[in-house]
Order: structure tokens, then sequence, then C-alpha cells
């Protein structure tokens, strides 16, 4: 994995009273062992990552209290570990990122949700919303909604997140329900601190067994006729029974000011960036005391009608502050206002934006716009106008700073990645063959959609980019490519893509790259990872896995070998075979390779065992400043600099020290027969009496024949 | 009661690789140390991958009892305290979204570069313009600390957030004395010696104010002279403006070649020398350039300097006596081989490549070790060939071009200057090797029938400005889309109605 977490492991085993300092989510870690939970799972992706990560290297703590911490394969295996709560009373919890892994976890989730639960089951779901997101932008509530799920959206500190956590799981055991918990990715990565409590061992656990497996009960299956059944009882019997311990637990929570004509009803997660624009506004101090009265919905499925109706009862208007769409929560509340016959007028959507993040300038301007209808006793029209005008005054002063607009930097593929050399490959290939339909996929390769390379035609979800190839590949007169990388491959690709093309029997090029980690999630490692224990081989599992399906036309070719792959690419695009064609694209993460390689030649340099150390460079009196290098690789490496020569301009290519010799630049400059302007250039340590002396002798004949100290 | 009203807030803009996150937590963890309230949070994202991210720090600037503010988990606009960018743009980044702002923000910005990928692309020069970056951020921000802390780093031997944390500490923005962060590292444990000389190299920056942005670097001098006598004619027949240009075109000729090469070179530039000195520099500029026309011969002379193995040595920070390997990659084509040729042979070997196909087929890569006494005899062979040169084929055909481009300049002259200075410029695109050197040319050929010689028969007051514009199209993508839309008549119009 790619940190350690031994720090982070040390909190997890804090005590009764002892201070928590540190993430989010590893408050919400800690919260799961206070609860007692039994299980754990779940699949890696920001922002919840680190949840899973940290569990899985604290085995010894997880032994103690007995819990089955697992690294579950997609996010389908691990919503369908929680049905582990139907049938026991055990506490589990899952994480994943949403909406994607509750997308991909939906079909578990809705045969979870109907039988329910008697143990606490609850799922923290990251939000990759909004700002720093790196996934299509929808929101959970919608499964939430259809599938009887308790949503809870708690306030973002860690005191506030700790205790809704906690909670969770009793509304869960209360309700027969699964719950789940959003936290945004900032919420996610908070640095905070809460009073710990010690960590509970589960009743039942993998150290203290239950005898006997639960009895035939046929109403714990999702099966009919007790479907219908269930169907009723969700909506007759859980939803009211969750609705009297949110109401009971204050788990939404009452902020009353002495504005009492108005009143803002708020999804947790808002709340701080609320009070804070209240602030700016006159309208609240920097301590959460706000004149207008704010109903805090740190659960948003279900609402509690009495709750909302005597919240706005006698009050002029109210506005829902509900990030997304549709506007499901403002939906129910003015049905709710309806049916009691309450006159209070309803803001939300009118106000605020129906799409994007809710962030400081939205939540301003939306309160500026509700107030300014108005003007309640105590708020001052002109101050909110003033407000307003300053904001968007910073803002233009901002966007016209510049006489040059300034592109974005999006993430890319690390120095040396092993991946960047297929891209070159497949861009060279088009230049010889023209356009080529490319099914993207998510993964470090996703970079490949970005400046230089530009390649992809589409990105169907995680895993999925040979089966969204399927549709395509018949129309095309050229085949197409997918490419997948090997987390992908596991995680979904093997059956969506692989099997339904050999089933199919269609004709397709399918690019896995093993680098043998789900890197961009942080290096986890997946069913074809190195040995825990490293340094050996990539398995070949994904060969004989290809293999034993039945693949005929397989090739595992090194990445940075450019010509091999741009050959072997072509020969897939020509070759008469039709049916399905494999390319693994092999190539260690450079990320995990580097840092395994330091740590080694540390030990040779001082056991004095010789090291050789490449990396290259370009001759910049060479170099005609042409760029047609990096357009084929955009290594972050691979820069440019100013031209040294006093008779041109164009800066020229520059090699810069955080070069790790990967060899791209000589492959590529060799493939695509770029210039002669690229050396490799290699340190020898520890180098042996012979090589020195040859050396020695080679500098001496070369002295003598090299023409002094001469131009350049 | 207190006089604090409202939290100050810092917001950290850095790269993957830059230690943001660690800067983040030095600053939070001086904040505990005082007993102040504080948050921070953070969207890494994949930003580990090299793209940008931001780190954002809340505090409540003395302690508090029984209570706790409510912080902000986001930057609002206008409301940035302390901004820290960790290079140029991304400091301008923040500007453009409203994080620095004249009342309120001190900027902690590093002022060194690294390239976004859309601005290392460019054919030409796709770089944005640092010094008026530089001047933005410092006009915008209250109190603008800027230096390259890259440097600084490096020279420390430390991560550039080192350096920011005691630039940080030395401008005075946050209530904390400097000894508060240093403990912090200290705490933190790791490579302490190396980041505290990061910190205390970036204190005393902040202390100086910072520093300006550095110009480009010094421009490479020829050291070996061309023949006195040569020299000498630069210095008497030769305008005071433009002496330096010649002098470093007289002495790369006189490498690439010999004194009488140089000596052409000047007759060459005779007929402009009473000319615009403006045109007369670009001329000789560009002149220079085309007549030391890249060919195998240039490459190996450039490849066996003594000099090259002195600077890769440095590079590789190689201690003398360790040895050290240098590998070329060559890959001549039937192009490169026939360009060596005698002319009549070589259109012959040229035409059949070209019916064959092998011109673009035939290729032969070889990785030559020059370190090794047979790898550089070999390239200081080829290197040594200089005197076959001028019977070569493709001696004959640049210096054809050289002649064609040059009367295409006179003529120009005679109608306006701008307008020779644009055709001038021209043999800019020119450049580069094998399929590179050739799309230069078929572009410069192009813009050469299409716009310069209707415009030398029947000149027109835009003329200048379209062939710039053509000039600049053909530097924006190798496929020519741009040149094309430049060339079509719609569009060479249509900068006049902008006019």
């Amino acid at each position: 994995m790619e940190r350690s977490f031994a720090k982070e492991i040390e909190l997890l085993k804090l005590g009764e009273g002892e201070t928590f300092n540190g993430e989010g989510i590893l408050a919400v870690t800690k919260a799961l062992l206070q609860s007692g939970v039994a299980y754990v799972g779940g699949y890696q992706g920001a922002p919840v990552s680190h949840l899973l990560d940290v569990l899985v290297q604290a085995k010894d703590l997880m032994g103690e209290l007995g819990i089955n911490v697992e690294a579950n394969s997609s996010e389908s295996s691990a919503a369908a570990m929680l049905g582990a709560s139907i049938n026991y009373p055990v506490r589990g919890a899952v994480t994943w990122k949403s909406v994607v892994g509750t997308n991909v976890a939906s079909d578990a989730l809705s045969n979870l949700a109907s039988p329910g639960v008697i143990g606490g089951a609850v799922i923290i779901s990251g939000e990759d919303y909004g700002e720093g997101a790196s996934i299509i932008q929808e929101r959970t509530l919608a499964y939430a909604l259809k599938s009887t799920i308790m949503l809870v959206d708690p306030r973002p500190n860690l005191e506030t997140i700790v205790d809704m956590v906690e909670k969770s799981f009793e509304l869960s055991e209360a309700s027969n329900s699964p719950v789940m918990v959003e936290l945004r990715i900032r919420a996610c990565h908070v640095q905070g601190s809460f009073k710990a409590k010690d960590n509970k061992p589960s009743p039942v656990s993998a150290i203290n067994k239950a005898d006997d497996p639960a009895g035939f009960l046929y109403d714990r299956l999702a099966h009919p006729p007790v479907t219908f059944v269930q169907e009723k009882h969700k909506v007759e019997e859980r939803i009211p029974a969750a609705q009297k311990y949110i109401v009971e637990n204050n788990m939404n929570e009452l902020f009353d000011g002495d504005i009492a004509s108005h009143g803002i009803i708020v999804q947790g997660g808002l709340y701080n960036t609320l009070i804070r624009r209240l602030t700016a506004l006159g309208l609240a101090d920097n301590f959460g005391n706000s004149r207008i009265p704010i109903l805090v919905l740190n659960v948003t499925h279900p609402l509690v009608p009495e709750q909302i109706t005597s919240f706005c009862a006698g009050k002029e208007a109210v506005v829902v502050m509900e990030e997304g769409n549709p506007e499901f929560l403002e939906q129910q509340i003015g049905q709710m206002l309806r049916k009691s016959e309450l006159q209070t007028k309803l803001h939300g959507k009118d106000v605020l934006p129906a799409a994007g993040e809710y962030n400081a300038d939205v939540i301003t301007q939306g309160l500026v716009d509700f107030l300014g209808q108005y003007t309640p006793d105590g708020v001052e029209g002109e101050a909110l106008r003033d407000e307003a005008a300053r904001l968007e005054n910073v803002k233009a002063n901002a966007q016209s700073a510049l006489d040059q607009n300034v592109p974005p930097r999006p993430p890319g593929f690390c120095t040396g990645c092993p991946e960047r050399p297929v891209f070159s490959a497949i861009k060279l290939l088009k230049e010889e063959v023209g356009d080529i339909h490319i099914a993207a996929d998510i993964g470090c390769h996703a970079f490949g959609t970005y400046a230089p390379f530009s390649i992809g035609n589409s990105i169907l979800g995680y895993g999925m980019s040979l089966a969204s190839a399927a549709g395509v590949r018949q129309i095309q007169k050229k085949r197409t490519i997918s490419i997948m990388g090997d987390g992908g491959f596991w995680h979904n690709g093997l059956q969506s893509g692989v099997l339904s093309a050999l089933f199919n029997e269609g004709d397709a090029i399918l690019i896995i790259m093993q680098n043998g980690y789900s890197s961009a999630t942080g290096q986890q490692n997946i069913p074809s990872s190195r040995n825990r224990n490293n340094n050996q081989a990539i398995t070949g599992e994904i060969e004989r896995t290809l293999r034993s399906l039945g693949v005929e036309w397989l090739k595992t070719i090194r990445t940075y070998s450019v010509d091999v792959m741009v050959d072997t690419l072509r020969e897939a695009m020509t070759t008469e075979f039709d049916g399905l064609k494999v390319i693994i694209a092999d190539g260690e993460c450079m990320l995990a390779r580097q840092r395994r390689l330091k740590a080694d030649n540390a030990r040779k340099l001082e056991r004095g065992i010789r090291v050789e150390t490449p990396r290259f460079g370009v001759d910049d009196e060479v170099c005609t400043g042409d760029h047609s290098c990096i357009r084929l690789s955009g290594c972050p490496s691979l820069t440019i600099k100013p031209n040294p020569d006093p008779l041109r301009t164009d800066p020229v290519a520059h090699v810069n020290n955080g070069c790790v010799g990967c060899g791209l630049c000589g492959e590529v400059s060799h493939a695509a027969i770029l210039c002669p302007s690229f050396y490799k250039a290699e340190r020898v340590q520890n180098a042996g009496v012979f090589e020195k002396a040859l050396y020695k002798v080679r500098q001496g004949v070369i002295g003598l024949m090299s023409n002094g100290r001469d131009a350049a | 009661m207190s006089d604090v009203t409202r939290p100050l807030t810092v917001l950290i803009a850095a790269m993957g690789g830059e230690g943001g996150g660690v800067l983040m937590n030095w600053i939070v963890n001086a904040a505990i140390s005082k007993g102040f309230p504080v948050q921070a949070t953070s969207i890494p994202g994949v930003a580990q991958r090299t793209g940008a991210t931001t780190y954002y720090i809340e505090m409540w600037p003395e302690q508090v009892e029984g209570t706790w503010p409510v912080f902000s988990l986001s930057p609002a606009t206008g409301e940035v305290d302390v901004m820290i960018s960790t290079e140029l743009v991304e400091g301008s980044r923040a500007l453009t979204n409203g994080y620095i702002t004249p009342d309120r923000t001190t900027l902690i910005g590093s002022t060194h570069r690294v390239y976004l990928t859309l601005e290392k692309m460019g054919m030409g020069d796709g770089r944005l313009d640092d010094k008026m970056l530089y001047a933005a951020l410092k006009k915008n921000a209250k109190n603008a600390v800027m230096f390259d802390a890259a440097e600084i780093a490096q020279r420390e031997g430390t991560i550039i957030n080192a350096v920011m944390l005691g630039a940080l500490a030395g401008s005075g923005a946050l209530p904390f004395e400097p000894e508060a962060f240093t403990s912090a590292i200290e705490e933190e444990g790791k490579a302490v010696k190396a980041n505290l000389a990061g910190f205390n190299a970036g204190l005393e920056m902040a202390k100086a104010g910072g520093s300006e942005l550095a110009g480009d670097p010094a421009k490479r001098e020829l050291t070996k002279k061309a023949m006195w006598e040569v020299e000498n004619k630069v210095e008497i027949d030769f305008p005071e403006a433009v002496q330096d240009i010649l002098q470093h075109g007289v002495r790369r000729l006189s490498d690439y070649q010999d004194a009488g090469y140089a000596r052409y070179y000047l007759e060459r530039l005779e007929p402009f020398k009473d000319k615009d000195p403006d045109l007369l520099r670009e001329v000789a500029r560009h002149l220079a350039i085309r007549m030391s026309y890249e060919d195998i011969i240039r490459v190996a002379q450039a490849k066996v300097r003594s000099a090259r193995f002195e600077r890769i040595q440095g590079e590789l920070r190689a201690d003398p006596a360790d040895p050290y390997h240098v590998t070329e990659f060559f890959k001549p084509g039937l192009q490169e081989v026939s360009d060596l040729l005698p002319p009549s042979l070589a259109r012959r070997l040229l035409s059949w490549g070209a019916t064959s196909g092998k011109l673009k087929s035939l290729h032969w890569g070889m990785e030559v070790k020059t370190t090794t006494v047979w790898g550089f005899v070999r390239v200081k062979f080829l290197s040594s060939l200089k005197w076959w040169r001028p019977k070569s084929y493709r001696w004959a055909v640049e210096q054809a071009a050289i002649d064609s481009w040059l009367a295409l300049v006179t003529q120009a002259t005679s109608v306006s200057t701008e307008l020779a200075l644009e055709v001038t410029e021209l043999a800019r695109l020119i450049k580069g090797y094998g399929s590179t050197h050739q799309r230069g040319t078929s572009n410069y050929q192009r813009i050469v029938v299409d716009l310069v010689t209707p415009l030398v028969s029947e000149p027109s007051p835009d003329g200048p400005s379209r062939i710039r514009q053509a000039r600049e199209a053909a530097l924006i993508d190798p496929d020519g889309k741009a040149l094309d839309e430049a060339l079509t008549p719609a569009a060479a119009s249509a900068p006049l109605a902008a006019e």
C-alpha cells in the first residue's frame, strides 16, 4: 500500500475520555470500533479509502476485537456482506465511493433493504460530489428513497460525525433498516478532534463464534411471497420506527433564533458553510448562534413531518438548502406544509441553483435572494445588497486580474508511469492507420484522455470499457480498442467485458494495464498484485484467467517497449483472427517500484554493492524546440527551458532531476523517429576495480581524441 | 471580551509531491501549540498524481473557553488571509478564483514554473507570460512575499513545503513566532535538519521582502572565436546594434564549417547592411541558424564536445571517480543518408525511396555508447566529415532554399520593413529533423505561395499581420488544421475587421 497507517492505528486504540486528533474518515473508523462492529468491508476509492486501508493494516487490533475485515472485490460484494445482519444480531459496516459505488452495490442493497436487518448495518458513503470529485455528479439520496435505506448527512465536525455514526447503528436496529452515512469529500479529510470511548467487542464475532446458524425463517429472504409483506413493513413499521428514533434521540438539530418569522432547513453537511455566510451577513456569530432559526437535517431520509411542520408553523417563509437535483427534500416538505394547511412560503431551488455544490458564494447569493424578498424585522436589505455587491465586485476583479486565462492542471501520469508508453504507442498507431474508436475506463489510465494524448471516446464506468465497445464494434469499419486497468479487470471487466465478448464471439481488442495495484486510489492490492511481502513478480493471474476462459489471441508486452507495442497493436488491428484479442500491457506502478528501489539501493550502497542509476537528458544544442517528444509523452520530468542558443527563441526540451530513467524518451525518439537530442546517462556507484580501470582508460583515450574545450 | 471578530483563513495551493499536506499539518500543530482552535481540510483526490490541489485551514487566533467556533470547510471568495502557492501559475489560479484580494490577503508565493502540459506541447513557444502573472499577483495581494522557493529547496536539499513555512513565519501573517513552526517541524520528526535549513532560508527571504522574478538564464557563449579577420570585418562593416548577433553568427559558422563559410555569411548580409537595424538583426539571426542547418555531421559535432560530457557528469551529480555511461539514440533513414551523398546519387536514391516507400520505412535505429572508445570514435568520425559537407546533396538544397528566402526578403523590403520582417520570421518554421523538418518546410512553402508571393506583387496594408497569423497558426497543431483555417480567405480577413 502507498502509505503506512501506523500512527493512525494508534488513534484507533484510544480509550474512554482520551482525545482523538485526526482526519474525519479515521474518526468514523474509530466510531465503528466504538459501536462494536463484528465485520467491516468495502471497496477503495476517494474519499473513503483510508477507512479500509487503516483497518487492513490494523491486523492485530482487529484480531483482539474479533472483527472480520474484508477488502472486497467490488462494492457489490461489500454490500452483500451486510447480509450477515439480516439473520444475526451483529453490527457491521461497509464503505465505498458514492454514487458510483452505490450503483455497483445497488442489486445487493435492494435485496438487503427488503428483508431488513436485526443487527445494525451501516454504509459509510464517501460523497464524491463537488470540487475535487472524480466521477459523474449524482446524489445518493435517490437510492435511500427508493430502497428505504435511512440516510444520515451529519454536520461536518468530528464530534457530530462520530455521534451520528454511533447512533446510525441504533437507528438501523430500531428501524430494522440499513443506514447510510454520507460524508462529503472535505468532511472525510477534515482534521479535528473528539473525546474517544473504549472500543466495544461484538458479542458474536470471529473470536466469539455463534454455536448454531440462524434457523430457517422465510421472512428473511428477499423472495416472493414475503417481498410483498416486506414492502408493506417498510412503510408501515420501519419508517415510523426510524422517525420515532430520530426525534427521541435528537438526530436532527434545531437552532433557534430571534428572527422567528423566517427559517432555514439545511442538510447537515452544509451547516458550517451556512453559518459562515450568515456571519458575513451579520445574522450569526462565529460560534453558531444564528438570528434566523435553523433546522439541521442530520438525517435526510426519512424526514419527520411533525418536526418539519412544527418548525415551519408561524413562519412567514422558510428556505430549504438541498444540494443536487431533483429537490427531493423540498418536494416532500412542500407536501407536508400543504397537507397540514400551513401557509408558510417555501423556497429552495428558486433562490439556489438546481445543480452543483453549494459553496460559500452560492449560499450567500441564496440567502440574499431569500431574505431580500421579505427583509424581516432585524434584517437590513441594505446590508444584504451590499454583501451581494461586494461579492460580485471581488469576483469581477478576480476574473479580470490577468490578461491571459490560466489553463487547468489536471492530474496526470506520474514520472516514469508504465501506462504512458501505451498511449504513446496508440498515438503513433493512429498516425499510421487513422483514428480509432477507443473505449476508455476508470483508473490512472483515464489520464490518457487529457493532453497530450486526448485519447478515448467514452467512459462507461469502472471496468466497463470492453462492454461499452460491444455496440460500437458492429458499426465501425476499423476494430475498436478498449483500455482497462487490472483493478477494473477484477472489479468488473472480467465478467461484463471479457466473458460477454467471448460469449458473443466479439471481434474486439482489449488492452489491460497490468501495473499490479489499484493505483489511483492509493495502491491497494488486487487479486493479481505482487505478493503482500513484495519483491515477487506480479502474478500471472490475469493471463492464466484469460487463457482458461478460452482467450486465444493473448500477448503480454512490456509497456516501455513502444515499438513492440505499436507492432502488436498493428497486428491486432489487422490480423485475420476475428475473436477477442487481448494485450496485457505489463509494467509495475512506478510509484511502488521507486519506493522499493530507493530502499534497495540505499541498502546496496551501504554494503558497497554496485548501483547503476539511469536518467535521460536532452542536448540543448541539438534540440530545435519543436516539442514533438513532449506531445508523445507528457512526462512531468520532460519539460522545457529557455533556449540557451543566443540565436534561437523557442524553448528547448529539458529533462529535469525528477527523471527516473524509465526509458520512454529513448523508446519514443526511436519509435517515432524524432530527433537525436536524447541521451541516456547512467551513473555507477560502488563500481568494481576492473570497471573503474576500464573507465579511466576510456576517459584517457577519449580525452586525447576530443578537441579540447571548444564551443558550447 | 476579545477583539477577535473572525477566524484567520489560510489557503495552500500545491501540486502532488510537494508535501502540501505536511505543510498544512505544521501550521495546524503550530496553532494547537498555542491552544488556538483550528481546523484544516483538503481535497487531495488524485493530487499525488501530479495534479493541482488545495488545503484549507481556519483558526481562531486566541484561546476560547467551553465553546468552539464553527469553522468553514472551504475558502470563500475574498475571504482568504494567507494564500500560500508553491508555483507561479497556481498562485495566479488562486487570484482568478478570488482568493487573493488587496484588502486582506498576504501571498506567500513561489515564482518558479512547473509548466502545464499545454504550455509544453506548443510547437513554438506556448509558455504563459511569467512577468505578467508576477505583476498581477504583486498588484492584487495586500502583501506579497514572492521568490523562487524551488531553487532554495534544491539548494538546501529539502522539499518546497519547508521553505514556504519559513516564508510564512517571516511574513508575520500569522500570530506565531518562528519557534512555534520550528517545533512543529521537530515534533513531526522527519528530515528535521533539512526541513529546518529550508525553513530558515525561507524565513530570511520573507524578511528581505522576497525577490524579483529571475530573468532568463544567460545564453550560451561560443568560446571558440572565429578568425580574427572575420570578427574584425564584423566590427568594421556592420552597425553597433547587430554586433552581438553577428559575432555569434560568424563564430557558429566557422565552428560549423570554416572561416570561408563565415565570410560567406557576411557577404549574404551585405544587401541588408544599410536597411532597418531590426530587420538586419533578424535576418542575421535566422541566416546563421539556416546556414548551420541540422545534419548528421552537426549532430555528431555537438555530441562529442568535451564540455558536453562535463555537463552530463554534473547532471548525474556523479563523483568524478565514479564511472558513468552515455548512450545516444540515432535513427537515420534514407533521407539523412542521401543528404550526405553527392547530389546526383542522392536524387536517384531518393526517387527510388519515394517510389518503393523505403523513404518512409527504411531507418537504422542505433544506440551508441559515446563513453566507450569505439562508440566515441564512430561519432567523432562523423563529426570530422565537415570538409565533405559542401559536396553533399543537402548542402545544395539548403543553400538554394536560403537564397530564395533572402531574395523574398529583399523583394519584401521594397514594399515595407514590416513585411520584410514577417517574411524573415517565417524561417522560424523550418527546424527539427525528419518528419518535423519536412512539416516545417512544407508549412513555410504553403505560406510563401499562398500569402507572401501575392503580397509582394500586390501589397496590402494587412499583409504583415496576415503572414504573422499564418506563422502563428502553423505552430499551433502538427496536423496543420489551424494553418488551413488561417490560409482560407475568410479567416484571413477576419482579423482585419478586428483591427
